[in-house]
């Protein structure tokens, strides 16, 4: 059995050439399907990496109840001050390691387009770099305090126009001076330009008033109590968050936009795949009527021709769909964009990522439309009468 | 016409062939539609846009507030026909998760300002006259089952200092004929929320965004720049532009979703072409003898070609506006995929007749090589070849 099928897929491969034409439509078929697959949810790969990969989950992010992203929240300066002093944080020689903070957005043009985009602004306290371990500064230096100093992320660097050290932007009133780029491990934060809170709190009309408190914990298991803290302090109306949890939340609406109408793409277009796959195998046993009921005479079983048909098909599936995750690797993996986050208003810098699991994803899918395609052809296969078979043209 | 049932019988002689290769065009075009909905889902119904509306936001970026006075200052300049302005309000129903657009307007010169928004006459009275009433969007009233004279609360985020709930009557519901526009939409008296806010906050008396009407489109521009000329200098400075730019900034910046619908439609039709052009192309190939008897009954090289050609336009109009309609069907009634965030999903019906002219052009194109070659067919060559 084991030999018949192994010779039957071999007669049956070798034969492929010959229906080189309508084997390259169907692969060409699957390949396309795969690269608007990989494309489409390399996008959402990127983006969540971005979001995701601050989860530090000794990290948390303290907002006014009822406030699901920074935007939306405040805090006045005396529960800013109560929130640092909760029992729970983690604390350094320059004391709680906390940073009460600041979220606007700047409109600022992106080096693609003059037209004004969202750039988030955030002002920091002076123990942000202590909360976020994976911060570091990779060219110039941080800010000064109490002085219009700004550090810039690096991917707002390579996105957004003249924001690398040296430069100087005017937003409103207030002119900046640019004098470091930091490194966030690829994160959201990355995109984020960074100021004191406290000069930031003038130029915005804000007062003694925050946004958020960041704060590191203990240890993991200290959110629970700091939480409970918070909460049922009577002086206090806030929310705490884990900051792995508060980025998943940021990139909910996006990532469900993004995969409802990426998976309705690419399953129409997997189905149109199949459709065309189901075509050229047809043909292919059709072109091969005569040569499968020869062989069927000589003794061949049936299961052997089912087998070896499958096998054209997911091979044509398994080329088909190598060949489209090498072109959406090389187009998309890296590719550096920006989008707006639609809970915040503001914009997120992210790369496009063809990640190993996509790509092995993709090549499934492309195996599974090839044996769908195959199945309906090889049966038919199997089953022609070996008589008339014989003298079909 | 007369030559139907021998098209007819010609695509039924492989008849999963020909189903298979229908399905591939009607997969294909039902992909089209939907992607051109998407298209313009995202392009925000930057194409309504009023080309007489200004925009007129704070220069820094778009959270920061403009002195309520601003809209006296900006109704005395000349060219400016008439102001409204509306704060970002940015409540939820009951839960986050509920999210859509609210916010604080003055209702009259609002209504003035947007006549696209119909909403029947009692019921506008209603809202004009009620402090606390709002006027919400059909979409939104259906995705919470609101109906007029039902009293509702939304959670407050920016204004949650000032009070955590506020309750709102729904005085109307506003619809429009125009595809498109955006109907999620609540709105309510800038006066409520303005007379709450606590004198010292610096939310007092300040407004989100002024929108302007210009006597004339042409003179947009020179009014916009008559605008942030009035404001430079001062300590809050205006960014005027035209309502189309905004929308089209504000969908730029969610990237270029426009493009990728168009490369992700290209490659499909281009695999279809493939697919269909394949198929056509062997059942040609197989009919080689047959094609030679009709030219053998003296049907001439061009009648044997427009046979060839309205077959595959056939096949491809059958599946092609099959295809089609089904997408307009489900867009129409099935609507947004993603659940709400999408307000101005539809089809536009540009797009259809460009799907339509799409069909037509893959039956000719793959219609085309086999056609030729069947055209071109010398009868004996042909006999001997079977």
């Amino acid at each position: 059995m084991l030999s018949q099928i192994v010779t039957v897929t071999g007669v049956n491969l070798r034969s492929l050439r010959e229906r080189l034409g309508s084997s390259v439509v169907a692969m060409i078929g699957i390949a396309g399907v795969v690269v608007v697959f990989l494309g489409v949810l390399s996008i959402a790969e990127g983006f969540r990496a971005a979001m995701a990969s601050v989860g530090d989950p000794q990290t948390v992010i303290v907002m006014r109840a009822g406030s699901d992203t920074e935007m939306t929240s405040g805090l006045s300066g005396d529960t800013a001050r109560l929130i640092i002093d909760s029992p729970g944080i983690a604390r350094n020689e320059r004391g709680p390691i906390a940073s009460p903070e600041l979220f606007v957005i700047v409109g600022h043009p992106t080096k693609k387009d003059p037209s004004d985009a969202n750039v988030p602004l955030r002002g920091v306290s002076p123990a942000a770099l202590d909360v976020r371990p994976q911060v570091k500064i990779v060219e110039g230096r941080m800010f000064t305090q109490g002085t219009n100093e700004i550090v810039v992320g690096r991917a707002a660097s390579r996105q957004f126009a003249d924001l690398t050290v040296g430069s100087a932007p005017k937003w409103g009133q207030n002119r900046w001076q640019v004098v470091g780029i930091f490194d966030a491990g690829g994160s959201a934060a990355e995109s984020e330009i960074w100021c004191d809170a406290r000069v930031l709190q003038p130029a915005y009309q804000r007062g003694n008033s925050y946004q958020s408190v960041y704060a590191r914990l203990e240890s993991r298991d200290a959110f629970q109590a700091f939480k409970d803290a918070l909460t049922t302090n009577p002086q206090l109306s806030v929310t705490a968050i884990r900051e792995p949890e508060y980025f998943a939340a940021q990139s909910d609406v996006l990532n469900k936009i993004i995969t409802s109408i990426g998976f309705l793409i690419a399953g129409l277009m997997g189905i149109g795949a199949i459709f065309g796959a189901v075509n050229t195998m047809y043909n292919a046993v059709a072109s091969r009527t005569r040569e499968i009921a020869t062989l069927r005479a000589l003794g061949f079983g049936s299961v052997p021709v089912v087998f070896s048909v499958l096998a054209e098909a997911v091979l044509l599936s398994v080329v088909g769909g190598l060949f489209g995750g090498l072109i959406a690797w090389a187009a998309f993996d890296g590719y550096q964009t920006s989008t707006m986050n639609f809970q915040s208003f503001s914009q997120v810098a992210f790369a496009f990522s063809v990640t190993p699991k996509l790509l092995a994803t993709a090549l499934a899918y492309a195996i599974v439309m090839g044996l769908i395609g195959g199945i309906l052809p090889a049966i038919r296969a199997a089953r022609l009468p070996v008589v008339t078979a014989l003298r079909e043209l | 016409m007369k030559f139907l049932p021998i098209i007819w019988r010609n695509l039924m002689r492989r008849k999963i062939r020909t189903i298979f290769t229908l399905l591939s065009i009607f997969v294909a075009f039902l992909l089209f539609g939907y992607l051109m909905a998407v298209r313009s889902a995202f392009n925000m119904g930057v194409d309504l846009a009023g080309a007489d509306r200004l925009m007129v936001l704070n220069k820094i970026s778009i959270i920061m507030p403009l002195p309520g006075n601003y809209s006296d200052k900006v109704r005395a300049i000349d060219g400016v026909k008439d102001v409204t302005h509306a704060n970002w309000f940015g409540g939820y129903y009951q839960e986050t998760r509920n999210q859509f657009p609210n916010m604080a307007v003055d209702p009259e010169s609002w209504l003035r300002m947007y006549p696209e928004f119909h909403v029947p006459e009692d019921q506008k009275k209603a809202w004009l006259a009620d402090r606390q009433g709002a006027l919400v969007g059909a979409d939104t009233a259906k995705r919470f089952g609101w109906k007029v004279g039902d009293r509702v609360p939304l959670q407050a985020t920016i204004f949650r200092s000032v009070r955590p709930s506020w309750e709102f009557n729904i005085d109307g519901i506003y619809d429009s004929p125009v595809k498109g526009t955006d109907k999620t939409q609540l709105f309510f008296h800038y006066d409520y929320v303005n007379e709450a806010v606590p004198p010292a906050s610096s939310f007092a008396n300040s407004v989100g965004w002024l929108v302007i009407r210009v006597n004339d489109p042409e003179q947009s521009p020179a009014v916009a720049k008559k605008i942030d000329q009035l404001f430079a200098n001062s300590p809050t400075e205006t960014k005027t532009d035209s309502e189309k730019n905004f929308i089209a900034g504000w969908a730029k910046q969610i990237g270029n979703i426009s493009m990728i619908m168009q490369l992700i439609a290209a490659a499909t039709l281009f695999m279809m072409l493939l697919v269909t052009a394949n198929a056509m192309a062997q059942s040609i190939r197989e009919r080689t003898s047959e094609l030679a008897v009709l030219k053998t009954l003296g049907y001439g090289d061009g009648k044997v070609l427009s046979l060839v050609l309205m077959e595959s336009c056939v096949l491809a109009l059958i599946g092609g506006v099959a295809g089609l309609g089904l997408s307009w069907f489900l867009v129409e009634y099935f609507g947004d995929p993603t659940g709400s965030f999408l307000p101005a999903f539809f089809l536009p019906p540009r797009d259809l007749a460009i799907g339509v002219l799409m069909v037509l052009a893959l039956g000719f194109l793959t219609g085309a090589i086999p056609a030729m070659q069947a055209s071109r067919l010398r009868i004996v060559d042909a006999l001997r070849r079977s």
